[in-house]
């Protein structure tokens, strides 16, 4: 089979149900049980450290 | 150690230009190579003068802001070129006798100088300047890599200076927004490559468990574009002492990577790192979380599958196979809803406090350049479609669905982040002026106006004047009626133009008695 049939088959059959798959799993991560509190965790994330950065405990 | 490798690196360079400014064949080439010469022998002074300094210590508690101080001046610097080259070729179409019968000044040169100035300079000046504010303050940790961020500040505006310089020597590989010629594109290869390191290197050790969504979309635009410059870039130099190269790609093989390229860099430039700026700018402005961060989860995913596939839209009835044609319109039409999606969750941030935007014209700027967003995500699907594709290309329609996405959103947002970016990167009280603010806003939004409805008409008359046929079946119009008929509509445009870059005037202005009049901060009592 000549390279660009193999690729363009390849890319139409087994790419996007690879492609299917990550995105279904990723709107289901975003989805997830129990994820509403990590969420607004990450949406309110910016409004810590303003200034200058976390201080992590051991002076830097 | 490392001040000795500097300066034996400066005065190799120094010399190396030298002999190249000697055996260049082409003058772009020389005269790049006699400026790099001139900035190797300032940069061997310095680093001798430099040598053995002192690094400040425990630098760790505090953030990298010195770069991002130099991108935005940087950036407000490159608006007003890029928006003033824009006005004047602008009025080169209406009053052709303004290219002044000079190589160097015709609208051929000018007009990719102008494109760059404000895609690249402009924008992205703006957007290496925000992530890095960005990426510190939401991983709460100081920039990765040290001096490399002063590297890559320094390392893309030399790369905008040779591109400029170029264009108006006459030094292009044709491609349109890659127009660099070859050693250009290396070293900003080299450059952009810095910039992954370190935007990785932060992101690696940040101190907040979860990489904020910003972050996502700014770390694709880095990947996407380095993928896209390398690939549509691959030449072959002539020489190593010339400035010109032949392109790897032939033929239509050529025209899809160009426009892969080309409309990615609409999307993995002018789209996605605008909507990381989106989604920091924003909810910080209006005080409140963004409406929902698990859309935005799903927003940035979808738009990143979806937007790689949309370049065949723009070789549409080509010699490009009709799948591929088909593929790009549908990919296109799909990606509306990833966008609606992504500019609703911004909008909706403001659910609750709409009256914010009463008061507060920063805010007024950004949900005008979402509004514009949206505007621009609709038409660009509906011209995707080969019917309508078929009246529309070529045409200047198509120009002015380019300018309401990127004088309204682009050009909107990247000035309400300069607004929001200055008093606090300067420590200063306040802006110097909103009402400065407002009228900027005013007046820009005026020009987008004058400039999308006169280019709407000017493009549906072309389009129709071209395809005119009498009842014998020959062409009613010659191409120089049509040119004529545009007339009025380009001084219209034009007068948009001077409107816009009234405001982009403004805001310099007021950024700068920001900076040099405002009261310095009164220094508060950090939160705990």
């Amino acid at each position: 089979m000549e390279t660009y049939t193999f690729l363009r088959t390849l890319a139409d059959s087994w790419g996007m149900l690879a492609m299917l798959v990550i995105f279904a799993g990723v709107v289901f991560w975003a989805f997830r049980p129990g994820s509403r509190k990590a969420q607004d965790d990450a949406a309110n994330q910016i409004f810590r450290n303003e200034d200058k950065p976390k201080d992590d405990g051991n002076g830097h | 150690m490392l001040d000795g490798v500097k300066i034996a690196a400066f005065g190799l360079g120094a010399l190396m230009f030298a002999i190249a400014t000697n055996w260049g064949h082409d003058q772009a080439y020389r005269v790049h190579a006699l400026l790099l010469t001139a900035l190797c022998a300032a940069g061997f002074v310095w680093s001798i003068r430099t040598a053995g300094a002192r690094q400040p210590v425990n630098v760790e508690s505090s953030y990298m802001d010195g770069p991002i101080r130099y991108g935005v001046v940087a950036t407000a610097f490159w608006a007003i070129v890029g928006f003033l080259m824009g006005t004047l070729i602008a009025f080169q179409l209406a009053y052709p006798d303004l290219n002044l019968g000079l190589p160097w000044t015709s609208f051929g040169r000018l007009r990719p100088l102008h494109t760059s100035a404000v895609i690249f300079a402009f924008g992205g000046n703006g957007l290496i300047a925000t992530s890095f504010y960005v990426v510190q303050r939401t991983c709460a940790t100081r920039l990765w890599g040290g001096n490399a961020a002063w590297f890559v500040f320094w390392g893309y505006n030399l790369f905008i200076v040779l591109a400029a310089t170029g264009y108006v020597l006459g030094s292009t590989q044709s491609l349109e927004y890659a127009e660099p010629e070859w050693y250009a594109d290396l070293w900003l290869t080299i450059v952009w490559v810095v910039y992954l390191a370190i935007y990785l290197g932060t992101l690696v050790k940040r101190k907040e468990p979860h990489i904020y969504v910003a972050n996502w979309f700014y770390l694709s635009f880095i990947i996407t574009v380095a993928l896209l410059h390398v690939v549509n870039n691959l030449a072959v130099p002539v020489s190593i002492w010339s400035s010109a190269s032949v392109a790897l790609w032939p033929g239509v093989q050529g025209a899809m990577i160009q426009w892969w390229y080309g409309h990615n860099a609409v999307a993995f430039f002018l789209t996605v790192p605008f909507l990381a700026m989106m989604y920091y700018f924003v909810p910080k402005q209006a005080n409140r979380p963004v409406y929902s961060y698990r859309l935005s989860i799903i927003h940035f995913w979808s738009l990143i599958f979806l937007y790689i596939w949309a370049g065949p839209h723009h070789l549409h009835y080509t010699a490009l196979p009709d799948w591929a044609q088909i593929l790009g319109m549908v990919m296109s039409i799909i990606l509306w809803m990833p966008s609606w999606g992504g500019a609703i969750n911004g909008l909706m941030t403001l659910q609750g406090a709409w009256d914010k935007l009463r008061t507060d014209p920063i805010l007024r700027m950004m949900v005008v350049a979402l509004a514009f967003y949206t505007m621009a995500t609709f038409e660009g699907p509906m011209m995707s479609i080969r019917a309508v594709n078929s009246l529309s290309h070529y045409t200047d329609w198509t120009i002015g669905h380019v300018h309401s996405g990127v004088l309204g959103f682009n050009g909107l947002l990247t000035s309400a982040a300069l607004y929001y970016l200055v008093p606090r990167l300067w420590k200063r009280e306040r802006l110097y002026s909103l009402s400065l603010v407002s009228w900027h806003f005013w007046l820009a939004t005026i020009g987008i106006v004058l400039y999308a409805s006169s280019m709407w008409i000017a493009g549906i008359t072309q389009g129709l004047m071209w395809r005119e046929v009498d009842s014998l079946g020959f062409l009613v119009n010659s191409f120089a009626d049509t040119v004529a008929a545009m007339h009025p509509m380009y001084v219209i445009r034009a007068l948009g133009g001077v409107l816009y870059l009234t405001g982009g005037l403004i805001m310099a202005w007021n950024l700068w008695k920001t900076v040099m009049s405002e009261p310095l901060r009164a220094e508060t009592v950090p939160a705990e």
